[in-house]
């Protein structure tokens, strides 16, 4: 379970997150969403340590990560994984060796045992025969598969999916999200997910936190969101056709 | 001065929350085939052509009959330990490999590859920097000693094939009041340039934000922030060392 307390966030002036609390539950996909330029990304970002919060507490099980010591901010990033956007595969490693990456830095495992293991990793994303490929060999969705490969070689408590199906086609987009949603129940892993998209919402959505201009405007499942009476919250949830023709029939 | 100052924070980062000896072995031994070994054939190619042009266009300054023929490559030694190849080929070494490291952190950067590694609890800076940093200041200054080499072996073949100087003459003129800290100068002149080549274009590439414009203007700015601090640190090094 994650905990976030007030997190406040502001650039050279301009407050982009505005006293940010919730929580974020173990074996359920916990989904921040809202329009582009809300603050989504950059909450992310402040919960896995890319950035410090102005004030504010994020805690791991009870573990504060914002103010622990760095042996414990230390202990939590080995139990996080994080899927990125573009995938952020290292350009000059291949495939073996991107997910294998996190083995070498944080274990002391014997190289065969390292291998099975990245092997596993790779056949439970639904990817075989690419351990050789560059990362520029591969399609986008495969690139995304092996960032949750890699995500989870080290098998984490928590796993970040910062907009896992971006920029992908609607059936890669699903099996992409069901392979997250498969993963966070099998390890029963805390998995947050940050999303504009509406069919992620309404098929692995267990939590949901809305975002708007930096605050946070609303909480609940994936059942309630399309029930409730916040105007900002239905404009984004039935912006297009396809959700109106869905719920408002 | 607030960039001056962010730079030296980023110095300092390097030496915090290290990683493994062994990795930091892998990576540097990398490196150092990356901006040493990749850098021979520019680095040679622009000696030997600095050599020839060098002795050419001293021997047809020095006419006079009073100057014995052997002072042109006693100039040509000369120019070739404290300038040329210290210096000059530094300029070269910032365009090679300073635009490469910034190229290469900027595009990480970009690719969010950076955070990735912080996210996995590795000190980006010193995973990706240090190594770099220290293969620069292994590597260079053998170039440079390479290049004093070949910049009077250019000058040996321009000279003696052209009959400017016999090779009697060539080889007493490189012999002749030859002062020996003038090559520790050249090495002191080689390990500072290095730091400041990759170190710049590290910090230049390192903090890149936006996209792929952004890191071409890291790169230029990578190799001009560089020759400028060489030139810089090659003044105030003449006037510490030698004033």
């Amino acid at each position: 379970m994650i905990e976030i307390n007030n997190i406040s966030k502001s650039f050279k002036g301009k407050q982009v997150l505005f006293n940010i609390s919730g929580t974020f539950f173990k074996g359920k996909n916990n989904l921040i969403i809202g329009s582009s330029g809300t603050g989504k990304s950059v909450l992310l970002k402040n919960i896995v340590g890319l950035f410090t919060p102005d004030l504010g507490d994020v805690k791991y099980n009870e573990r504060s990560f914002i103010n622990g010591s760095e042996q414990d901010r230390k202990q939590i990033r080995r139990e996080i994984g994080m899927l990125f956007q573009g995938g952020a595969l290292f350009d000059s490693k291949n495939i073996e060796e991107n997910v294998k990456f996190p083995l070498d830095i944080l274990t002391d495992f014997p190289e065969d045992e390292k291998i099975d293991r990245v092997n596993f990793c790779l056949e439970r994303v639904g990817l075989v025969n690419i351990n050789k490929k560059m990362p520029s060999e591969i399609s986008g969705g495969m690139k995304k598969r092996v960032g949750i490969a890699r995500a989870i070689v080290n098998k984490p408590n928590y796993l970040f999916c910062d907009e896992p199906n971006s920029g992908l086609d609607p059936q890669t987009g699903i099996k992409i999200d069901n392979l997250i949603k498969e993963i966070t129940s099998e390890y029963l892993i805390t998995t947050i997910i940050v999303t504009h998209d509406m069919n992620s919402v309404i098929e692995m959505g267990d939590h949901i936190m809305f975002l708007l201009e930096g605050k946070k405007l609303w909480e609940g499942t994936n059942d309630e969101i399309t029930k409730s009476d916040i105007k900002e919250l239905n404009d984004f949830v039935f912006a297009t056709q396809l959700m109106k023709q869905m719920y408002l029939r | 001065m607030r960039s001056l100052g962010k730079y030296v924070i980023f110095m300092g980062s390097l030496f915090t929350r290290r990683e493994t000896f062994s990795t930091y072995i892998r990576l540097i031994t990398q490196e150092c085939i990356n901006v040493g070994y990749n850098s021979l054939f520019i680095v040679g190619i622009v000696s030997i052509f600095m050599g020839a042009v060098t002795t050419i266009q001293t021997a047809f300054n020095l006419v006079s009959p009073f100057i014995p023929d052997y002072v042109i490559s006693l100039v040509v030694r000369d120019m070739a330990i404290l300038e040329l190849s210290p210096t000059i080929i530094a300029i070269i070494f910032a365009g090679k490999v300073g635009s490469s490291i910034a190229g290469e952190l900027g595009t990480m950067r970009i690719t969010e590859q950076i955070d990735a590694l912080e996210v996995m609890g590795i000190n980006a800076s010193s995973y990706l920097v240090l190594p770099k940093v220290i293969a620069c200041v292994v590597m260079y200054p053998m170039l440079v000693i390479l290049s004093i080499f070949l910049i009077l072996l250019g000058g040996y073949f321009a000279g003696t094939l052209t009959g400017i100087l016999s090779s009697v003459d060539y080889l007493y003129g490189i012999r002749y009041e030859f002062i020996e800290f003038n090559i520790t100068f050249a090495v002191i002149k080689a390990l500072v340039f290095s730091f400041l080549i990759a170190s710049i274009s590290s910090y230049k590439g390192f903090f890149t934000t936006g996209g792929s414009l952004e890191v071409g203007k890291a790169s230029t700015s990578a190799v001009t922030n560089s020759c400028i601090a060489v030139l810089l640190a090659d003044y105030a090094l003449a006037q510490l060392l030698m004033g």
